[in-house]
């Protein structure tokens, strides 16, 4: 449990955080809240030469709405995300997500960016952001670009940053008028990553609904968008018949592995289930709210 | 200060733990709190196969790393006759292999190094070759004659270790052969770890002015393990000092002897340094000892009526790779023949075969007083499939067959004698307690309704506080227990004990049981165990045993100074010896209330002004030999709701009546419910220990091992009986494990009692929802 050697940076600004990716191209780690990246090194799992932390890193915790969209800092640790009425009220399908992260010690320190920048299909925010459509975005020497959370997770463990580029937003696009988001989880005991978890997000119009978004968590070997069931959602009631039919859709995108936290159909069954109960809280917080 | 008017505080009172406030602010002293001069650090170098022939290990990276002092193989302890040491079972076990190792994350290599860190570095600088061999994981596959040897070093080129059994085999075949009704059932309780929040670890440290060894350990039975040490090393015992600090939990993983207490002594005799050796969390998780893995067969011939007859029990029991558990020397399979359980039964005939596979030693009797886990959840799991046969309520049943309050002391089919029970009266009450008529009708009610709930018994009897000598020892140490009391001239008082505490507050209780005996306040006591160079000797806390051998001890060593006390009264009262009587704490002259005497007085006269035939000072020891085990019991019911669409399973609510006889400290015999409770459902629901079949441990870390926390687990109900034990001096009983051995039937029977109408009749634990998701599928009631 004692890690390798290793040199710790503590940069003040971006420019010096992108000096020393370049100045170590192979062997720097940017360290956010430590969460995932220490563990694993403290297993010598990861054994990088030097870390650099982002914490001294001026407005990377940004955590409000403005034109027309959330803007999360990557820094924002999971306990502001828990903590905040924004998110509460208006995003509550995050708030779900990051209640169920870990442990209060964890989310103390946990960060959305290192949840999302990490790729680990069992992280939770993942599916969430792909349920709420949400777009990253990365700075680099070379300038700012903003792409879809879809684009940014590329497979296990791997996103679509370049070596030089650091993820400093996230944008989640402000809810509809009639909307609701959920996102709920199963583990077999808390603070566990999930079994499987489903995070959704439903806009109405009049009783029939206009878009919906469904993203699935450690069910496959990143977070996966349940298209099919998402097509099928919009333009219909949520009768309980739509709902156990897209709940089916989302279980057949769902492509897990056998694991200590259950055979493969198990995971699928609890992927329909989930699915369906997520879909039956968004749509009743869309009521509430409209 | 303590007045005149201080209150005494003695048996009944719920004391405040005198050892919480240094626990609450973080000023325990634990191993890892020790710090000696000139002290270096151990890390051990850990086999990534199960089974392989070691080719070589190259240490000269390791060795050439600035900090690096020493790396020691089995090669180096094999030259001075160290590479194998005995275990407590008869058996021997490596201390080092020096050309094989038999389980994942064996012990192969160790590096002293200066520094923790620089320790930590070497390891990985340690060349090992290894020559895999095919690993043997099943225990049924191991007895098969083509099976891969994990012991060749025995004489017997078998993986059988032994055959143990209890019970009249003739009769109760010649019972089975006549029944109306048999129930038979396969049951496997896994493997499982105690897990207890501090790991392992010593400080080893060789004084060579004095030739003396002093090692500060994890260990539940210093006493022992200085006899043990001094018998592998050759080192005169009274130059073996054990100390044992504060103890973050043992749960009967830190009886046995580890090897890397031993590796660290050799480390500190080599280097002239005191050592120390912390395992980490992977490393505890890993290697040390486990508990449970018994593949048991249970058949119970019964009347149609539901009147049970005979129990037939065979079970194979993996013991990894040394037979390394920490049973009294007569009982490989521990008390597992208290197998009966509450029950009358004409017959029992009960089997054990032990049997060697490619894991670490299993056996440790993981709170729970030898191998009664096993047994209870067998006999509770077979009441209950008998009902549920005969289609009765299993409350009856159990009612029905209960050894009757007046049938006490009485002789089980295996030769046990319980001391004393009164089983209807807790069952009954637990079923008050709980509305058990109420549920039942609630539970039809939800059924018709197609929601799954279910209601779970468990009427255990514990056998507890090994034990009388003449059936109990370990190593041939016989099984008594001991307390030496020094009442000082202020009437203050030091009481030291064999046994070792690691959370059961005996600081406390201790200190109550002097109180009560000599009408002292309990704030004046203060009780000190764990180094073998002050304390009494004793073989340690595990199996229940504190109260039944040391708490007995600690009454009678009272009972002795009062004695002596009253010469000291009559003295002072200017009475005769005779004419006195103990009477609210004082010495009394018999029909005059007011003449009487204390023992802060009579402690202060024992060494100013004491009668000429009396010896000066106030002390006395007991080693005491208990007459019989002590036979605890309780009545638990939990009530479980099952959702249908995740196969989960919630405890709604969990009611415990326990019986523990009189009792010293109501508030620390319910912490010892409430935690044993909570160790009780985590292998119902969710710990469990399994191997992939290359032989890897696949739960190293807390992430995988599921370990309850507060949220997982359920209000608890308890409430209490009270059938003093008849031969314990103050009709105690032990119990620091009942409630571990009695909740997995419990929520065990409440799940099967949830899908019974469905045709299910029996689960393994641990009960994940992916096993109960399966059976609502199976049966088409899962819904989303
Ligand atoms: C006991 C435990 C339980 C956990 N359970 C859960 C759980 O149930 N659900 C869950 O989702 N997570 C869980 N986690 C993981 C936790 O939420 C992690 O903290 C999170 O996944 C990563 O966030 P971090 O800020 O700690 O990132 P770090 O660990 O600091 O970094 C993770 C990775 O992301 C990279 N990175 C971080 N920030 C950036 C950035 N801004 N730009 C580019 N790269 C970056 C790092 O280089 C590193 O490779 C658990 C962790 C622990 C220790």
């Amino acid at each position: 449990m004692i890690p390798d050697n290793f040199s710790y940076l503590a940069p003040a600004s971006l420019p010096e955080v992108w000096d020393a990716l370049h100045e170590h191209p192979d062997d720097a780690k940017i360290l956010a809240g430590g969460q995932s990246l220490i563990p694993l090194m403290k297993f010598r799992l990861a054994n990088p030469a030097y870390l650099i932390d982002l914490r001294h890193v001026p407005d990377m915790d940004t955590l409000a709405e403005r034109d027309g969209a959330l803007v999360l800092g990557a820094m924002v640790r999971e306990a502001a995300l828990e903590r905040s009425p924004l998110i509460q009220q208006r995003y509550p399908g995050i708030h779900d997500a990051s209640a169920v992260v870990a442990d209060p010690l964890v989310r103390n320190w946990a960060t959305v960016g290192g949840n999302l920048a990490h790729a680990d299909p069992a992280n939770d925010h993942p599916a969430m952001m792909l349920a709420l459509g949400a777009r990253v975005v990365a700075q680099s020497p070379r300038g700012r670009r903003e792409l879809s959370i879809d684009d940014f997770l590329v497979d296990t463990m791997e996103t679509a940053l370049q070596p030089d580029e650091v993820l400093v937003e996230i944008h989640v696009p402000q809810p509809a008028a009639r909307s609701g988001s959920a996102y709920l989880k199963l583990e077999r005991k808390v603070g566990d990553y999930a079994i499987a978890a489903v995070g959704v997000q439903l806009a109405f119009d009049g009783e029939v609904i206009s878009h919906a978004g469904i993203g699935l968590t450690n069910v496959g070997p990143k977070a996966i968008r349940a298209q099919q069931a998402e097509a099928f959602l919009v333009g219909k009631q949520p009768s309980d018949e739509t709902v156990r039919e897209a709940a089916r859709l989302a279980a057949q995108a769902a492509d897990p592995t056998a694991d200590l936290r259950g055979p493969v159909e198990y995971k699928r069954a609890i992927v329909r289930t989930l699915t369906a109960r997520a879909l039956r809280l968004a749509a009743q917080r869309a009521t509430a709210l409209a | 200060m303590t007045t005149e008017t201080t209150p005494i505080r003695g048996m009944g009172h719920s004391v405040k733990r005198k050892e919480d406030p240094r626990f609450l602010r973080g000023k325990g002293r634990y191993v890892d709190d020790i710090k000696l001069p000139g002290m270096l650090y151990m890390d051990i170098v850990r086999s990534p196969y199960a089974h392989a022939n070691i080719t070589r290990i190259d240490a000269s990276k390791a060795l050439a790393l600035p900090g690096v002092l020493a790396v020691i193989t089995g090669k180096d302890l094999d030259e001075a006759g160290l590479a194998w040491m005995p275990t407590l079972m008869g058996d021997k076990q490596m201390v080092l292999p020096v050309d094989r190792v038999v389980y994942q994350a064996q012990e192969v290599a160790a590096v002293i190094a200066t520094e923790r860190y620089i320790a930590a570095d070497a390891i990985t600088l340690i060349e090992v070759e290894y020559e895999p061999l095919p690993p043997v994981m099943d225990p049924f596959k191991a007895l098969e004659a083509d099976s891969p040897l994990v012991r060749p070093d025995r004489e017997q080129k078998t993986n059988h270790i032994w055959h143990w059994e209890a019970g009249d085999a003739a009769q109760t075949d010649a019972i089975f052969q006549q029944a109306e009704v048999v129930v038979k059932q396969d049951l496997y309780i896994p493997r499982i770890h105690v897990s207890s929040i501090e790991t392992c670890g010593c400080v080893a440290s060789f004084d060579s002015v004095e030739g003396k060894l002093t090692v500060y350990m994890t260990t539940q039975a210093p006493h022992a393990i200085r006899t043990v040490f001094s018998l592998v090393t050759g080192i005169a015992e009274h130059k073996i000092r054990i100390v044992s600090p504060d103890i973050g939990g043992g749960f009967g993983g830190k009886v046995p002897v580890y090897p890397g207490y031993v590796i660290a002594s050799v480390a500190s005799l080599k280097t002239g340094h005191p050592v120390k050796w912390i395992e980490d969390r992977s490393e505890n998780l890993q290697a040390d000892s486990f508990a449970r893995d018994y593949h048991i067969s249970a058949e119970l011939a019964a009347t149609k009526d539901g009147a049970m007859q005979a129990l037939r029990v065979k079970t194979l029991a993996d013991h990894g790779a040394f037979d390394a558990a920490a049973n009294p020397s007569k009982f490989p399979a521990g008390l597992f023949s208290v197998i009966t359980g509450s029950y009358t039964l004409k017959a029992a005939h009960v089997e054990v075969d032990g049997v060697y596979t490619n894991k670490p030693s299993g056996g440790v009797a993981y709170r729970c007083s030898f191998r009664v886990t096993e047994a209870v959840h067998t006999i509770e799991r077979m009441v209950d499939t008998l009902a549920q046969q005969l289609g009765l309520d299993p409350a009856d049943v159990r009612m029905k067959n209960f050894i009757q309050p007046e049938a006490f002391p009485y002789t089980s089919p295996t030769g046990w004698e319980y001391d004393s029970g009164n089983y209807p009266a807790a069952l009954r009450k637990a079923m008050e307690k709980i509305d058990y008529a109420g549920l039942r009708q609630e539970q039809a009610e939800k059924r018709a309704r197609g929601e799954l709930m279910g209601i779970g018994i468990s009427t255990f009897t514990e056998i507890v506080g090994a034990g009388p000598s003449h059936t109990f020892d370990i190593l041939g140490i016989k099984m008594f227990d001991s307390c030496e009391i020094r009442v000082h001239p202020t009437g203050s008082v030091i009481a030291r004990i064999g046994v070792q505490s690691q959370g059961q507050g005996h600081e406390t209780t201790f200190a109550q049981i002097v109180a009560e005996e000599l009408g002292l306040p309990v704030e004046n006591i203060t009780v000190e165990h764990g180094d073998t160079d002050t304390a009494p000797y004793g073989l340690g806390t595990y199996a229940s045993r504190s109260t039944p051998t040391a708490g007995a001890a600690t009454a009678v060593a009272a009972r002795k100074i009062r004695e002596k006390a009253r010469k000291i009264a009559a003295h002072l009262l200017e009475a005769n010896v005779d004419d006195l009587e103990w009477q609210d704490y004082k010495f009394q002259v018999k029909g005059s209330p007011g003449r009487s005497v204390g023992m802060k007085e009579i402690a202060f006269a024992a060494y100013t002004n004491f009668p000429s035939d009396v010896e000066a000072g106030l002390e006395a020891v007991d080693y005491y030999d208990p007459p019989n085990l002590t036979f605890p019991f309780g009545a638990y019911i939990c009530v479980v709701d099952i959702d249908r669409g995740t196969g989960q399973v919630k405890i709604r609510r969990f009611v415990a009546v326990d019986d523990c006889g009189n009792i010293i400290n109501p508030m620390i015999v319910d912490g010892q419910i409430h935690g044993g409770l909570t160790m009780g459902m985590a292998p119902a629901l969710m710990e469990a220990i399994t191997y992939d079949e290359n032989g890897n441990m696949q739960q190293g870390t807390f992430m995988e091992y599921l370990l309850p926390t507060a949220m997982e687990t359920p209000v608890w109900e308890t409430d209490k009986t009270i059938t003093p034990s008849p031969h314990h001096p103050f009709g105690a009983k032990g119990v620091g494990e009942s409630a571990t051995v009695g909740a997995p039937p419990a929520i065990a029977n409440a799940v099967v009692d949830a899908l019974s109408h469905l045709g299910v009749t029996h689960i393994d634990i641990p009960i994940t929802p992916w096993k109960v998701y399966a059976i609502l599928e199976a049966h088409g009631v899962a819904e989303l």
